[in-house]
């Protein structure tokens, strides 16, 4: 039953993925990349990492990509253009250059990297992920986590300040990131 | 206590130098005075007191070596400061202190106008410094110091009035014509230390007959290339040029450093280093050819000409090309003899023509002279003296010295050296008693100017005149021939002279052949006079009627056979030329190219690499993409 | 029993679509996504390491990814749009002052 579902949402995400990278259309890129985000939630679900799963609708495909959305349609983005030889020309190169490193990865895999099964059962699987998620966090990870407000911080005092623009222009209120604080813990 | 011996000789002067140039103005003009004569005169005081304390040892002991400090040690090869005084130097060394007192007395009167009184008497005390450390050094290395010293000293002091074109430019072509004979000193200094590995007198010349093959083109080579730098010093032929236009400078400049004691740097030089010259007989020859030609060649242009200084020159050159003759026949005591004699002389007459000039209000031409000698006793009767000492009259130091130089030509069979060293004495008769005529006796040609301001010397000018004068009388006494193993002054150089293995043949003449040729020396110096005064005080027309006869011959003579115009143009030019041409092929072409080249190589470069910032970050991403994949292949293989 | 190898497998197409998307793309804000998609291919091999050596350290890195990927889109995209007001382009082909 797992593989099969697994290999449900593998497709899906790959599917989207691409499309996300070949729609010339901005906002249908934003769209797939969410419908990437739930994919991806799924293979979460299904490897036992419930609060992650959680996490990611709420963070990335919930709060992040409505950020992308909303710059995409304030910048008002037209279908992108693309024509012309030396895009072409670049777009080759890229192509090949993609091609390149999934044969590496391939190479990488073929050497018997990565073997073994993916477990079911997670340590702390009595309380709830999130439960076991928390104990961790808290104690062993405590100094990242602290850290990582004050990235938070750093992140929308800088925002602040590159948005305003000129002394007393309008600036564009970043709002999403005051709730972004809230998930993370203090700031 | 016991006061040093020698190294204080040459730091007297220095000392002088030093409280000059600190003290300076505050010490005044007497200050000055006092100053710069006390030092040299302390100087000669201790150069008495070293050379008795010397004639008090046994004969084989006049050799004393004072060392002051090791000055470089270069693996197997040293060169230090200490000094040497043996029978040599000893008689270098009071003939320039004695003298150089002299004429530093008779400066503090000549110059006492001179607004620049205080930078004469630093220059001069400079030279005495570089003077005796030349004289008294151990080592070719520490000599060649004083004798670049003294070259230094010699520029700054010929362009003293350096704001005199003239002047200056006098300046430049003594120490450029010195340069080039120091050249040649050099190299052969370098061909010491090869073939001996020392500089230093006492082992040179201790290996010399070792690593040397008498009569070999190594020490022939080597011989000739420190006589380029004795002509270059001692104005002979070829880099004489200089001495004439060095009479620029003040008269006491002249008399010090171009009579008695810079110019005889050379022949001092060769005398000391005889063992080497003798080990090379053609080496010989050449220094004795050149000696006499030059003697002949500058008595012959001092016929000519009309500044009582620039005859004076000519005649220095003539008197050094008789030492070098000397020197060139093997009789490097006669040599040094003529040397002292001439210093005597020499000064007296630059000293004396100094003063004729100041009571003339610096007039020079001797066309503008005459009927001088009642107004000017004294310096008209120590200038006699001096006349007649070199022209060669019997019983004045320059008939000793200037008859054994030639007895000792005929006597090694020098035969033709001897016959120009007559011709040229009698010149020199000729063109001594000319210039004496032409200044003093005779009926006055004064100009208005110097006539109303005539007056004798101050006694600071002429005490010293005086001296010089009793010394030029007597000094030839230490010189008598005829005497039993030799006179006074060649038993003092004995010592010196013979050492070394290499053992020169004495050649002795007979009593009779001496007499006889005494007796052509005075014969034709008695011609020399007597035709001078024929010719410019009995019938004066005998002059002006020859100079018309032989016009093209008297203007060779007056143009010194156009020597100076053909360095000019054979050597000065081309090298002018090609200094011209390397500067605008070589140094703007090829140094300027290749250091800009490196420049625009750069540019090049990084003209090229800048392309990789393309702007895009597109193409960032890619190349970090490539690299990601670079470096996953290299650790994973 | 999901094979780790393909979980592994998996993350590896979705970044290099991830890389595609980067060279291939000229809009900046189609770029960004794509960065995004990276981020997330390494998410999950993070979380299928934590579940193969049954340790919640993987989770809990990719909790911090999380948390800096947002940090970093959110200054990201206020570069962007800085940037549109001064050059009125998203294309990053257009915006290169600082060539060499």
């Amino acid at each position: 039953m797992l593989p099969v579902l697994f290999v449900a949402f593998a497709a899906l995400l790959v599917v989207t993925s691409l499309m996300v990278v070949l729609h010339k259309n901005p906002v249908t890129s934003a769209l797939f990349l969410v419908l990437a985000f739930c994919s991806l939630a799924g293979i979460y679900l299904l490897l036992r990492a419930e609060f992650l799963g959680m996490v990611q609708i709420v963070v990335y495909a919930g709060a992040i990509m409505v950020l992308f959305l909303f710059v995409i349609m304030y910048l008002n983005l037209q279908h992108d253009v693309e024509t012309g030889l030396q895009i072409a020309v670049r777009r080759g190169i890229g192509w090949f250059v993609g091609a390149l490193m999934l044969l590496t990865g391939a190479a990488l895999l073929k050497r018997g990297w990565a073997l073994g099964p993916a477990n079911e059962v997670m340590p702390g699987a009595e309380q709830g992920n999130v439960a076991a998620i928390g104990r961790v966090l808290y104690s062993r990870y405590l100094f990242p986590f602290e850290i990582t407000s004050i990235l938070l911080l750093v992140a929308m005092v800088g925002v602040i300040m590159i948005a305003r623009g000129r002394t007393g222009h309008p600036s564009v209120r970043m709002g999403p990131a005051a709730e972004r604080g809230a998930a993370g813990g203090s700031a | 206590m016991r006061l040093p011996l020698l190294w204080i000789i040459p730091a007297l002067p220095l000392a002088a130098v030093l409280l000059n140039l600190l003290l300076g103005d505050r010490l005044g003009k007497r200050g000055t005075a006092l100053l710069a004569c006390g030092s040299v005169i302390a100087a000669f005081g201790f150069a008495l007191r070293a050379v008795l304390h010397l004639a008090g040892l046994p004969e084989a002991e006049r050799h004393l070596i004072e060392f002051a400090w090791t000055w470089m040690r270069v693996g197997d090869f040293s060169a230090d400061v200490s000094f040497l005084l043996d029978p040599l130097s000893a008689v270098m060394v009071l003939v320039v202190t004695g003298v150089g007192s002299l004429i530093h007395v008779y400066a503090t009167g000549y110059m006492s106008h001179d607004p620049s009184f205080r930078r004469f008497f630093l220059y001069l005390n400079l030279f005495m410094f570089a003077m005796l450390t030349l004289v008294l050094a151990d080592n070719y290395l520490l000599l060649f110091v004083g004798w670049e010293g003294v070259g230094l000293c010699s520029y700054l002091l010929i362009g003293f009035w350096y704001e005199r074109p003239s002047a200056a430019e006098a300046g430049k072509k003594a120490f450029i014509v010195n340069r080039i004979g120091d050249f040649g000193f050099m190299l052969g200094a370098f061909m010491l230390v090869a073939a001996t590995g020392s500089l230093n007198f006492d082992r040179v010349f201790a290996a010399a007959p070792h690593v040397f093959a008498t009569g070999g083109a190594a020490i022939t080579l080597t011989a000739l290339l420190m006589f380029l730098g004795a002509t270059g010093k001692s104005a002979q032929i070829p880099l004489f040029t200089w001495l004439p236009d060095a009479m620029e400078g003040p008269t006491p400049v002249s008399a010090l450093i171009h009579a008695a004691t810079m110019v005889t740097a050379g022949v001092y030089m060769l005398a000391r280093s005889h063992v080497l010259f003798e080990m090379s007989p053609a080496a010989m020859e050449v220094v004795a050819v050149i000696g006499a030609a030059t003697a002949l060649m500058a008595a012959t242009i001092g016929l000519a000409q009309n500044d009582i200084k620039r005859v004076l020159a000519y005649s220095t050159v003539s008197q050094l090309g008789y030492m070098f003759m000397a020197c060139g026949v093997g009789a490097f005591g006669a040599g040094i003899f003529h040397v002292m004699t001439h210093a005597f002389f020499k000064a007296l007459l630059f000293l004396g023509a100094g003063s004729v000039i100041h009571a003339l209000s610096d007039e020079q031409d001797m066309r503008r002279m005459g009927g001088l000698a009642p107004k000017l006793p004294w310096t008209h009767a120590t200038m006699l003296v001096a006349t007649l000492a070199i022209a060669g009259v019997p019983l004045f130091s320059g008939f000793f010295s200037k008859d054994e130089i030639l007895a000792d030509a005929f006597a090694s069979g020098h035969y033709g050296i001897w016959a120009v060293g007559i011709v040229g004495a009698a010149l020199t008769a000729f063109y001594m008693t000319r210039l004496y005529v032409l200044t003093f006796c005779g009926a006055p040609r004064l100009t208005h100017e110097a006539e109303h301001h005539l007056h004798e010397s101050p006694p600071s000018m002429i005490a010293p005149l005086v001296v010089l004068a009793v010394l030029s009388f007597i000094g030839g006494y230490v010189g008598m021939p005829f005497q039993e193993g030799g006179h006074a002054f060649a038993r003092w150089l004995r010592p010196v002279m013979e050492a070394g293995e290499v053992v020169v043949p004495h050649h002795e003449l007979s009593h009779g052949a001496e007499w006889a040729l005494l007796a052509v020396s005075v014969v034709v110096a008695l011609i020399g006079i007597g035709g001078a005064l024929q010719a410019y005080l009995v019938v004066p027309g005998i002059a002006t009627s020859l100079r018309e006869r032989f016009g093209g011959l008297h203007r060779l003579l007056e143009h010194k056979y156009w020597v100076d115009e053909v360095y000019d143009a054979f050597v000065v030019r081309p090298f002018m030329a090609a200094s011209q041409w390397l500067w605008r092929v070589w140094d703007s072409l090829v140094v300027d190219g290749l250091v800009n080249g490196v420049g625009y190589t750069l540019e090049l470069g990084s003209g090229m690499l800048k392309l990789v910032q393309t702007g895009f970050v597109g193409t960032y991403a890619l190349w970090i993409a490539l690299g990601v994949i670079a470096l996953v292949l290299h650790f994973t293989r | 029993m999901i094979p780790l190898s393909w979980l592994i497998g998996l993350s590896a197409i979705v970044f290099t679509i991830g890389v595609v998307g980067v060279l291939v793309r000229r809009n900046a804000l189609v770029i960004f996504m794509s960065i995004e998609l990276m981020l997330n291919a390494a998410n999950l091999a993070f979380v299928a390491f934590a579940s193969e050596m049954k340790s919640l350290d993987g989770q809990v890195f990719v909790f911090f990814v999380m948390t800096v990927a947002a940090a970093e889109v959110a200054i990201g995209l206020a570069i962007i749009v800085h940037l549109f007001r001064l050059r009125e382009t998203v294309f990053v082909d257009e915006i290169h002052l600082l060539k060499g």
